[in-house]
């Protein structure tokens, strides 16, 4: 029982980092919906600059939030200089588009900064805070920035005027455009926003998994896991499932014969399981088309 | 009255042949094609007649996923999965039991058909960016499944099985050696499978698929079983791309979990992108691109690696590019490539080939 408790209280911090980058993934799906296949590359070269910005000598906290709009800059600018040429393109020609940047976001970062695994610091700290090494002080940091992160986007997208154009000018740009919202611009404004939570998500990774060009890659995957898993339209959902994500991956080890090796099978498999049962997620709204 | 001579006879044929394929310019075309693909080894080097043997077996995988994407409008990102069934189907077979590779073909195609019959159950339920998640977490999945202990003794586990001394040799002492004889085989299975393609797409339950993709509710309305055309999709796309698996595990005579990696799925994808949507022959011209591409990328990367290395002659300052870096640049040419095709074409090379008939029968008048 113990050990169960344990393997949970580890699942959850791992959580975390899915639960980061799951919100990440939600947020642009908002703005733009689409699934971003090269935001975890994006949050890896912002971390990348955080990392080139305590080189320099800056004090942690700076890199942290001139990374966050140095983020958010170039995520808009990826969005208007990529992006709007194709807007008419099939949605096919989109995620062709998507690995193209995937590539290039990831050999420009091994081309720039080396393909060395570099260590990455934490402002938390490493002491354990629960039991003997089982929730970390920097997982409990990501919790909380996670938790906080959550909140904030609630409050934006519920209770701001840009917040609410930028759900309209995703869920229906026809008539968004109608009563005077600028959809092109809330897109980009989206993709800026995503990269800037990514740039959070992959700051607060960094420490755990090392900073190198591959980190995001099985991360991403299992961010997708936990935003399908909670509902792709639901911010808190994606949280939850992020979360959810890590939990079973953990207790996964526990079937008898092949858990261990077969963690990230059995973690896939509940996907297609839960997306088979409900196919907008755990939390997601049904969205119904009009014939 | 006059007599003709043989000659004559031969010639009128001939004129007569010749006056019939220039009026019925498909079967020209796939006769021309058939004489190319029995004289081209005799010629090409072995390490030609390899690429291309490689370049046919992606078209096959490439025209299965079109027939789901292109015809019936269900995405995936999982090909590479249904590939390394094939392959892994006819490696095990004849490794452990020893059976004739040419068997092991449509062995591979059936449980490969299975599969993908049985993988599209769950899909029915899942539309767009879903499905396309789903499928991406299969291809994921594959290597780690294909590495699986408990079968470790069949599939060799992580070090994958080696073919090399099964790989067929020409029969009746046909004088070809074994990259002849692998392009031969691979050729034809490659006329049968695009005659099967072209002939299912063209049939009354190609038009029901069409039917699906262009509007689910309105081909429900006029009689077509959504649930079974959609899951037969499945199956069919994976029972091609299943042949094209069983294929290149005798041309490269090599299995192992590492080749089935998500790349893979990723190159089948961007392949149908890059040929056309919807378009059978487009399979070739992806499968160039998949095979081509990323070579050339590359000898541009360390190209653009001299020439910074030449700036640095001249500017002292000029930041060093090792040979490892040049490395990393591979990846972005290959990625302004793929967005400048999409910028210039974008619903792949049929779109522009569609464009360039429209424009010619336009100026024609």
């Amino acid at each position: 029982m113990e050990q169960v408790v344990q393997q949970i209280i580890g699942g959850l911090a791992t959580g975390a980092i899915y639960a980061c980058i799951a919100l990440s993934i939600v947020m642009i799906y908002q703005a733009i919906d689409h699934l971003n296949f090269a935001q975890g590359e994006m949050a890896m070269f912002s971390t990348y600059i955080a990392w080139q910005l305590m080189q320099w000598g800056m004090p942690y906290w700076g890199a942290f939030f001139i990374t966050i709009a140095i983020s958010f800059v170039l995520g808009y600018v990826i969005e208007r200089a990529v992006f709007k040429p194709v807007h008419n393109a099939p949605v096919l020609s989109h995620i062709v588009i998507f690995i193209a940047l995937f590539a290039i976001i990831n050999s420009m970062a091994g081309f720039i900064w080396e393909f060395t695994i570099k260590p990455f610091p934490t402002p938390f700290g490493t002491k354990s805070v629960l039991g003997e090494g089982l929730l970390s002080a920097h997982g409990a940091g990501m919790i909380a920035v996670t938790g906080i992160m959550l909140g904030f986007l609630y409050l934006f997208f519920r209770y701001t005027r840009v917040g609410l154009a930028m759900r309209a000018a995703s869920a229906n740009p026809d008539s968004a455009r109608l009563v005077g919202i600028r959809v092109g611009f809330m897109n980009a404004l989206g993709w800026g926003m995503a990269a800037a939570i990514g740039a959070v998500a992959g700051i607060m990774i960094a420490p755990v998994v090392f900073l190198e060009p591959n980190m995001m890659v099985t991360i991403l995957l299992y961010g997708f896991a936990g935003a399908v898993v909670g509902g792709l339209t639901s911010p808190g959902g994606a949280v939850f499932g992020g979360f959810a994500v890590g939990v079973i991956e953990n207790l996964a080890s526990f079937v008898p014969h092949f858990g261990a090796e077969m963690k990230l099978s059995i973690a896939l498999a509940l996907i297609i399981l839960v997306l088979t049962l409900k196919p907008n997620g755990l939390f997601g709204r049904k969205i119904v088309n009009r014939v | 009255m006059k007599t003709t001579s043989p000659i004559t006879t031969i010639i009128a044929a001939i004129g007569a042949t010749v006056i019939t394929l220039a009026q019925n310019w498909k079967v020209a075309g796939f006769i021309f094609i058939l004489i190319i693909g029995a004289i081209f080894p005799l010629w090409a080097s072995g390490v030609f007649t390899f690429q291309i043997s490689q370049l046919l077996i992606y078209a096959i995988a490439i025209a299965g996923l079109n027939l789901l994407t292109g015809f019936n409008g269900q995405f995936s990102l999982g090909h590479s999965a249904f590939y390394a069934i094939g392959a892994y189907v006819s490696a095990v077979m004849m490794t452990q039991w020893d059976i004739p590779f040419y068997l092991t073909i449509p062995i591979a195609a059936a449980v490969c058909f299975v599969f993908g019959f049985l993988f599209g159950l769950p899909a029915l339920r899942l539309e767009g960016i879903y499905l396309a998640l789903a499928t991406f977490a299969l291809a994921i999945a594959t290597p780690q499944i294909l590495k699986f202990k408990p079968v470790e003794h069949l599939t060799g586990g992580v070090q994958g099985l080696a073919l090399f001394h099964l790989k067929p040799e020409a029969p009746f002492g046909l004088p070809f050696d074994q990259d002849q004889w692998t392009f031969y085989v691979t050729f034809a299975v490659t006329i049968l499978m695009f005659f099967i393609a072209f002939s299912l797409v063209n049939s009354r339950s190609g038009r029901a698929m069409k039917a699906i993709r262009d509007n689910q509710i309105a081909a429900k309305v006029t009689g077509i079983d959504l649930s079974l055309f959609k899951t037969l999709t499945f199956g069919v796309s994976a029972l091609f791309t299943g042949v094209a698996g069983a294929l290149s595990a005798m041309l490269i005579a090599f299995v192992a979990p590492d080749s089935f990696q998500i790349t893979l799925a990723v190159a089948i994808f961007v392949g149908m992108v890059v040929g056309g949507v919807g378009w059978i022959p487009g399979a070739f011209l992806g499968g160039l691109f998949i095979l081509f591409v990323p070579n050339i990328a590359e000898h541009i990367a360390f190209g653009l690696a001299a020439f910074f290395d030449l700036i640095r002659k001249v500017i002292p300052f000029f930041p060093s590019i090792g040979e490892q870096s040049a490395k990393g640049l591979t990846g972005t040419v290959y990625g302004v490539f793929l967005i400048l095709l999409i910028y210039i074409m974008p619903s792949g090379l049929a779109g522009l080939l569609r464009l360039a008939v429209q424009r010619l029968a336009r100026a024609r008048g």
